[in-house]
């Protein structure tokens, strides 16, 4: 098939002068610009482009927009793959590779055809009935076998190499589609002033406009449409958005769209491939026109048989019609006027014509025609493309007519979708035979045009105008309304025929291969509800949405029940309009970006001392320093365990949340918020808090100092760290705003360092400018501001985690790094030594604290020992329900744990069981929380919650790793394995 | 007539006219022993097993809709019996159970696939407590997997292990875990429930109970009054407005949690993949289409949508984890409604109103109960003690403090 | 969606974190005892309608609000400081 003769027509929007190569399975061929795939696959005489799903059965592009359930191609090749891509969606570019899809051994002899052989047993929900014996083959057998079969295109399995952007938009006024409705929707708003938004899922705006070969104003409908986009691309107020499908509509005016920026292109070069909007508009106006709707009648499948308004359109805007040949005469058969406007723009066209087949009676010919009144299309022939039709007329006799294209018309179906996204129901018109969008959609939504019922150039003109003229009143603006081009009228009258009856298959849902006999056979197993009948078929739940189904199947299903169309309703619509792309949905934050990192101020000392890093609540902490000549990570652990017990350690601890708490009313809010009592506290003091949930459990622990009257510092854990800070916001904001007391987390204004180990003291003494520092100046638990290093502010706490002598010392957070230079610097001789998460962790095992792995929200304080911290002379947050039955009534309590065999080892998650039980959910006494190899204990020790557990001290219990195959005697210990009289932290 | 190849083989030759209707569509009777309210998996599942295993028929199930059309019409698939605490872990072992043996005690085909459930590991401390889990799966016979970087990296190659914000040390796996087909799990119960003699009474709406000196003689509907000697609450989402209509309040909130789905692909996922770190997990249905989901969208919902960015978090925590997805496109979304519980477990208990018996708050996790629960609710209607794998789900556990908190998340239902 | 913050304006609810039914603001006196405190902590009226609830504005000035929000349309009906709904005695 070669380009129809468009000379003649002012109005080709194809560049005859710009010729385009492509391949489509391999083979080359030639196209233009302003062609799709599709229509430069018609000019190429390519009828069959794929097959069907279930059945195999060839096919042919069956529409010309974005309701494509046929067309489906692989477009590009190696990590830029595109699987089911719609060929009447993708613009054509030079070089631009598809691939047809879902066939096995070629497309034309495609060897799992022999499905369509076998169909009479693939009635609907035939899987549903077989395949259950024997057991065992389902997942060995059945199940691969269908997976094969199932699926359409193939993904690459590489990642996609292309970059995605996010963008947010305010307008006013957003106008979805710009067909005639939305560019005078548009137009109105613009003028007024109003900030516009006009988004088209076409890469051409015009809508239907292009696609019709009318006139506006005498002259033909496209010379409109420039003049009418190029006043707009002129304002300022307006933005144009070709190529951008508005796909979903969310709450308070929020609609979710997606603008293809270079698809279109060979690749997208430094460009993003797409740019996902969230778009904000005080009002929108859906103009998204209609979908023609087919007519199922027997083998309406075959390439060759298309929509009639498509085929208007292929030749209309694109200058080609479908047939393999040019002589090929074209037939229609429609139930309304429409179809008859489809042959004059043929015959106009110079396209050899051979009629049309009326379903109504009284149809006459619009032109220069045949027209079969009263007749209907009862069956094709053609293997790979359709050679003849065969009709039944008026009076009952059957003919063949040669024919290479069929065009459909069976009515359109507006396009509502997005009125239904807030789950208003679309509601039926009686008259027009469509449904319109119901009375109770999104919020500030207006519909127009084709998309509520209007569907004639001229009725959509004036909708849009006056679609926007209420949205503009609506925001209090005031509209002077432009004129209306001049149109002609375009007849619309139908008569309902929802499918041909017959014998033979035909066709509702063309990719699910859903026929009317499945509908009927779903009305006979009682699923008559839409939404059974969707779910039994599959009908609709194709790439195509049901664009090109639904309606019709539920019309049939309607005149099967006898209760109507407007009883039996639509299946629910969702977002997205069509199909988006993960890949821009997804906005580009991916791999390492996929999350952001918080790096401590010491990081880059860290980097470069050798530290490996661990993922702690977003930050990056240093797990462990590895020096030369280490080659496991254990011996760098132990060397910076050891060296804290024996001289001196430094650990980044910026991490650990810090909240500023001030306010004469702080310590009586501080006690609120803890379970114990924090108003005794002095100042130059601090003490260990807990805090619980209001339902009781332990939330969080940590060091309350107070640096003066009314101003305290209180410290999270990592993890909890803004939690704690929102809660305690919380009590101040919601239970307790009479108290004078305020909040402020400095947990990133602060650099804190862990300075611990026998020599900590040493270190500190040479850094901190004038403080006494002597035990009895300064004892463990003591606080204070003061400055080191000659002068730089700075925050001392001589508290333990290690249990050995130690302070915390935090300075500006732009000095962290500086400070911890100094204090290597100062500390050689003594021996000083970074130590990370690691070493922490094993030196907290080793005095039995708490951390993440004990406080995990399930504990109590009673079972980590510290119930009677919970003071009951005092209203706290959680202590009345702490005292509940269940909670009060647990008597899990942390233990140590030894292994039995001192080479042995203990797994964190190992439950627990006394020696010689059968060992089930029923005799578990708890588990491992915590474990590790200690190089003071010189041999694993571990953490844990058992039951009785403190009155267990010496029993051998087991600890059941069945999952790796271990059962693991451990004797019951003290959780304190150094120092359990606690004296080193106090000399 | 049953359903099997041979008859499926037969019919196809006769012109597929000996299929009858799956089930009936009865009008109420005045009375019955026993009165479901809600026609979902879990209603139907119930009074399958009323009339299977406790010889209770004058049975009715109530459906405002069509039968299926809650949560059980509407999820990601996931069967599983993964759970770390005893007060959870021998109940979803039981529905486990139930699914291996689906399809031949209900004669229809729901699709149980068990192809494997694997949750990814990204720390150390990660490993410890799914360790913790995985021995309890052990001990409750579940069987687990504790599986390594290079055991995961063979099984799934196409994670993103090199260029990950959060590296992927491994994975917690359950061979016996995977996918059913939700709607045929609905149907199959439905059917086999209704060849048992109860009667499935679609579109009809309770809008009140009937009680009388504390005591639930009925229910009010759109149909009518029908009366009821006990009246079973399994209604999901909707049990907040349910159970106001008895005065009752529950620890539960109603929210919204989306999924997704792609087009149509030929099999890449083999079985289903959850991404603890990215709010992110997948699987693949037998018809191609990529199955997924995330968190819910965090506030109290009974729209039954939600909003964009948890469409774009779900989106971005996929391609994190797996970025050759990108060029497979979303083709549908949907928001179903889920009571989430103020511990993240279960109810089935008994309720203040005797006679009136609660089963809720199953948070996104429903449909891998759907089997137990339907067992074990009917055990609970039919014989007044709770089933021995669901003593723990009482309704009082909270005022008592014997909670069920897998996550330790405390009262706040949208952290579970 | 978009929440109507009395001090800043219309933010994207994202900025926002959110809790629950503002109720939470009532909490009981200790002396209340346990099953005051488990009504308090647990039962929820969890309407299908009209639902006042609290957001904190966490990406933005920390201010915890009060939302009147439809809980069946999403429509945002009002929001106002918490802090003045409980000085105010209104919640």
């Amino acid at each position: 098939m070669s380009r129809l003769d468009l000379s003649q027509s002012r109005d080709a929007l194809i560049d005859r002068n710009r010729p385009l190569s492509f391949t489509f399975d391999g083979r080359p061929y030639q196209g233009f610009a302003g062609d799709t795939l599709a229509s430069a696959l018609m000019a190429n005489g390519v009828q069959l482009v794929g097959r069907s799903f279930k059945y195999h059965r060839p096919r042919g592009i069956f529409s010309a927009g974005s309701e494509e359930p046929n067309a489906l191609v692989t477009l590009r090749s190696g990590a830029r793959a595109e699987p089911n891509t719609r060929a009447t969606m993708v613009e054509l570019f030079d070089g631009l590779e598809a691939g047809s899809q879902n066939h096995v051994g070629g497309l034309k002899h495609d060897l799992m055809a022999v499905n369509d052989l076998a169909a009479p047993f693939l009635s609907a929900g035939f899987y549903y009935k077989t395949f259950m014996w024997p057991r065992a083959f389902w997942e060995k057998l059945y199940e691969p076998a269908i997976r094969r079969a199932a699926g359409l295109g193939k993904l690459s399995m590489q990642a996609d190499p292309d970059s995605y952007d996010r963008g947010y938009l305010h307008p006013d006024l957003l106008v979805i589609g710009a067909g005639a409705a939305g560019l005078m929707a548009a137009l109105t708003a613009a003028r007024a002033g109003a900030e516009v938004v006009l988004a088209d899922e076409d890469a051409r705006m015009g809508g239907r406009l292009l696609a019709e070969g009318g006139l506006l104003d005498g002259a033909p409908a496209t010379q409109w449409v420039a003049q009418v986009l190029d006043e707009l691309a002129a304002l300022p107020n307006v933005r144009l958005m070709p190529r951008t499908t508005v796909f979903g509509v969310y709450d308070h005016g929020i609609y979710g769209a997606v603008e293809r920026v270079s698809d279109h292109l060979p690749t997208p070069g430094t460009r993003v491939r797409q740019t996902l909007w969230r778009i904000t508009a005080k009002r929108a106006i859906m103009a998204t026109g209609a979908t023609e709707r087919h007519i199922p009648f027997a083998d309406n499948d075959r390439p060759g048989v298309l929509l009639s308004g498509s085929l208007r359109a292929y030749a209309n805007r694109w200058g080609v019609t479908p047939q393999a040949r040019a002589t090929d005469p074209v037939l229609i058969f429609t139930n309304n006027d429409d179809g008859h406007r489809t042959a004059q723009s043929l015959l106009a066209r110079g396209v050899p014509l051979a009629g049309v087949v009326d379903s109504r009676s009284g149809a006459r010919s619009l032109g220069e025609y045949t027209t079969h009144a009263g007749a209907m299309v009862t069956g094709t022939k053609g293997r790979h493309g359709l050679r003849r039709v065969q009709i039944r007329t008026a009076d009952g006799r059957d003919s063949w007519i040669p024919c290479g294209v069929l065009g459909v018309a069976g009515g359109w179906n507006p396009n509502v979708q997005l009125a239904s996204h807030h789950r208003g129901r679309p509601v039926w018109d009686r008259e027009r035979l469509t449904f319109l969008p119901g009375p109770d959609g999104p919020a500030g939504l207006i519909p127009a045009g084709a998309a509520c019922g209007h569907g004639s150039t001229i009725a959509a003109l004036a909708d849009g105008r006056r679609a926007a003229q209420t949205a503009l009143a609506q925001l209090d603006r005031t509209a002077t309304a432009p004129a209306l081009p001049q149109a002609e009228e375009e007849p619309s009258a139908i008569a309902a025929l929802w499918h041909v009856p017959g014998k033979r298959r035909a066709w509702v849902d063309l990719q699910n291969d859903v026929t009317v006999k499945d509908i009927k056979l779903s009305h006979q197993e009682n699923m008559r509800s839409v939404e059974h009948m969707k779910r039994w078929t599959t009908l609709g739940m194709a790439t195509d949405q049901g664009k090109t189904s639904n309606v019709t199947a539920l019309a049939v299903m309607a005149e099967l029940t006898g209760n109507g169309i407007a009883r039996t309703g639509t299946t629910v619509f969702r977002p997205p309009y069509t199909p988006v792309a993960l890949s821009v949905l997804g906005g580009g934050d991916t791999g390492a970006n996929f999350r952001p990192r918080r790096l401590t101020p010491t990081h880059h000392w860290a980097e470069a001392n050798g530290a490996t890093f661990v993922e702690v609540g977003q930050w990056m902490r240093a797990q462990w320093y590895a020096q030369s000549g280490e080659t496991h990570w254990r011996q760098s652990v132990d060397r910076e365990a050891r060296a804290v017990r024996s001289a001196v350690g430094l650990c980044d601890v910026t991490t650990l949340g810090k909240i500023d708490v001030q306010g004469p009313d702080a310590a009586t809010f501080l006690d609120r918020i803890y379970a114990n009592t924090i108003s005794t506290l002095k100042p130059g003091r601090v003490r260990y808090g807990l805090m619980l949930r209001e339902d009781g459990f332990v939330y969080d622990d940590g060091t309350c100092a107070c640096l003066g009257d009314g101003h305290y510092v209180v410290t999270t854990t990592t993890g909890n760290a803004g939690l704690v800070f929102q809660r305690m916001e919380f009590a101040r904001q919601c239970l307790w705003p009479e108290l004078d007391v305020t909040l402020i987390s400095t947990t990133d204004a602060w650099a804190q360092i862990a300075v611990a180990g026998p020599k900590s003291r040493a270190l500190l003494e040479r850094v901190v400018d004038g403080v006494d520092l002597s035990n009895d100046a300064f004892p463990f638990m003591a606080c204070a501001a003061l400055t080191v290093c000659g002068g730089l502010p700075a925050r001392l706490f001589r508290i333990s985690f290690s249990g050995e002598l130690a302070y915390e010392l935090a300075v500006p957070a732009r000095y962290g790094h500086a400070l911890m230079e100094r204090l290597m610097e100062r500390g050689a001789d003594l021996g000083v030594t970074p130590y990370g998460t690691e070493a922490l962790a094993v030196l907290r095992i080793e005095k039995g604290h708490a951390a993440g792995a004990e406080l995990n929200g399930q504990t109590t304080a009673a079972m980590l020992g510290l119930g009677r911290m919970v003071s009951a002379k005092k209203d706290a947050i959680g202590a009345v329900m702490s005292r509940r039955e269940g909670l009060a009534g647990d008597s899990r309590r942390l233990v140590g744990l030894q292994p039995v065999d001192p080479a042995g080892k203990l797994p964190a998650g190992a439950h627990l069981f006394a020696e010689g039980v059968a060992q089930g959910l029923a005799t578990d006494e708890g588990w491992i929380t915590s474990a590790c190899y200690s190089p003071h204990v010189e041999s694993y020790i571990a953490l844990g919650f058992l039951d009785r557990g403190d009155q267990r001290l010496g029993e051998v219990i087991r600890c059941a790793n069945p999952l790796e195959g271990q059962d693991i005697p451990a004797r019951v210990v003290p959780a304190h394995f150094v120092d359990p009289e606690g004296g080193r932290l106090r000399d | 007539m049953g359903f099997s190849g041979f008859r499926v083989i037969k019919e196809a030759l006769t012109g597929h006219r000996g299929w009858g209707p799956l089930w009936r569509d009865p009008a109420p009777r005045a009375q019955y022993d026993i009165v479901i309210v809600g026609g979902g998996g879990h209603g139907l599942a119930t009074a399958y097993f009323l009339a299977k295993l406790y010889g209770r028929h004058r049975v009715a199930v109530l459906e405002k809709g069509w039968l299926g059309g809650g949560n059980i019409g509407r999820n990601t698939t996931i069967i599983r019996s993964n759970y770390l605490l005893p007060g959870n872990q021998p109940f979803y072992e039981l529905s486990m159970q139930h699914w291996e043996r689906q399809e031949q005690d209900l004669n229809f085909n729901s699709m149980v696939s068990q192809r494997g459930i694997i949750n990814l590991i990204h720390s150390d401390a990660q490993r410890d407590s799914f360790r913790r889990r995985g021995n309890s799966m052990m001990l409750t016979g579940a069987g687990a997997r504790l599986l390594d970087r290079d055991a995961l990296r063979q099984m799934v190659p196409f994670l993103n292990y090199d260029n990950a914000r959060f590296p992927i040390k491994g994975g917690l796996m359950q061979t016996r875990a995977g996918t059913a087909r939700h709607d045929g799990v609905a149907w199959g119960y439905a059917r086999a429930a209704d060849r048992m003699g109860v009667d499935i009474i679609q579109n009809c709406e309770v809008t009140g109970f009937r009680i009388e000196g504390g005591q639930v003689r009925g229910v009010e509907t759109s149909r009518g009054y029908i009366g009821a000697g006990k009246v079973g609450v399994a209604v999901a989402g909707s049990s907040g407005r349910v159970m106001a209509m008895a005065g009752l309040r529950l620890p539960i909130e109603s929210h919204v949690l989306q999924a997704f789905v792609t087009e149509g692909l030929k099999p890449v996922i083999p079985g289903v993949i959850t991404f603890g770190a990215g709010h992110f997990y997948i699987s693949q249905s037998d018809k191609g289409g990529l199955v997924f989901g995330g968190d819910i969208d965090g506030y109290n919902s009974y729209a039954q949508r939600g909003n964009l960015p948890v469409v774009e978090d779900v989106a971005e925590g996929g391609m994190a984890l797996m970025p050759m997805i990108g060029r497979a496109r979303l083709l549908r979304s949907w928001g179903g409604l889920m009571d989430m519980s103020m511990d993240g477990s279960p109810i089935i208990d008994r309720t203040p109103v005797e006679g009136l018996y609660f089963n809720g708050g199953w948070c996104y996790g429903g449909f891998k109960a759907t089997p137990a629960s339907g067992h074990v609710f009917a055990h609970l209607l039919a014989t007044d003690t709770p089933h021995d794998t669901a003593t723990a789900f009482r309704l009082d556990r909270f005022a008592r403090g014997h909670l069920i908190d897998e996550r330790g998340a405390g009262a706040q239902p949208n952290l579970h | 969606m978009l929440i109507p913050h009395p001090l800043l304006g219309l933010r994207d609810a994202q900025e926002f974190t959110y809790l629950g039914d503002a109720a939470l603001l009532n909490r009981p006196d200790p002396a209340a005892g346990e099953a005051a405190f488990a009504d308090y902590v647990y039962l929820r009226d969890n309407p299908a309608s009209v639902h006042r609830e609290l957001w904190f504005h966490e990406q933005g000035d920390r201010s915890w609000l009060v939302v009147t929000r439809n809980t069946l349309t999403h429509e945002i009906l009002g929001a106002e400081l918490a802090r003045d709904v409980k000085l105010g005695g209104t919640a």
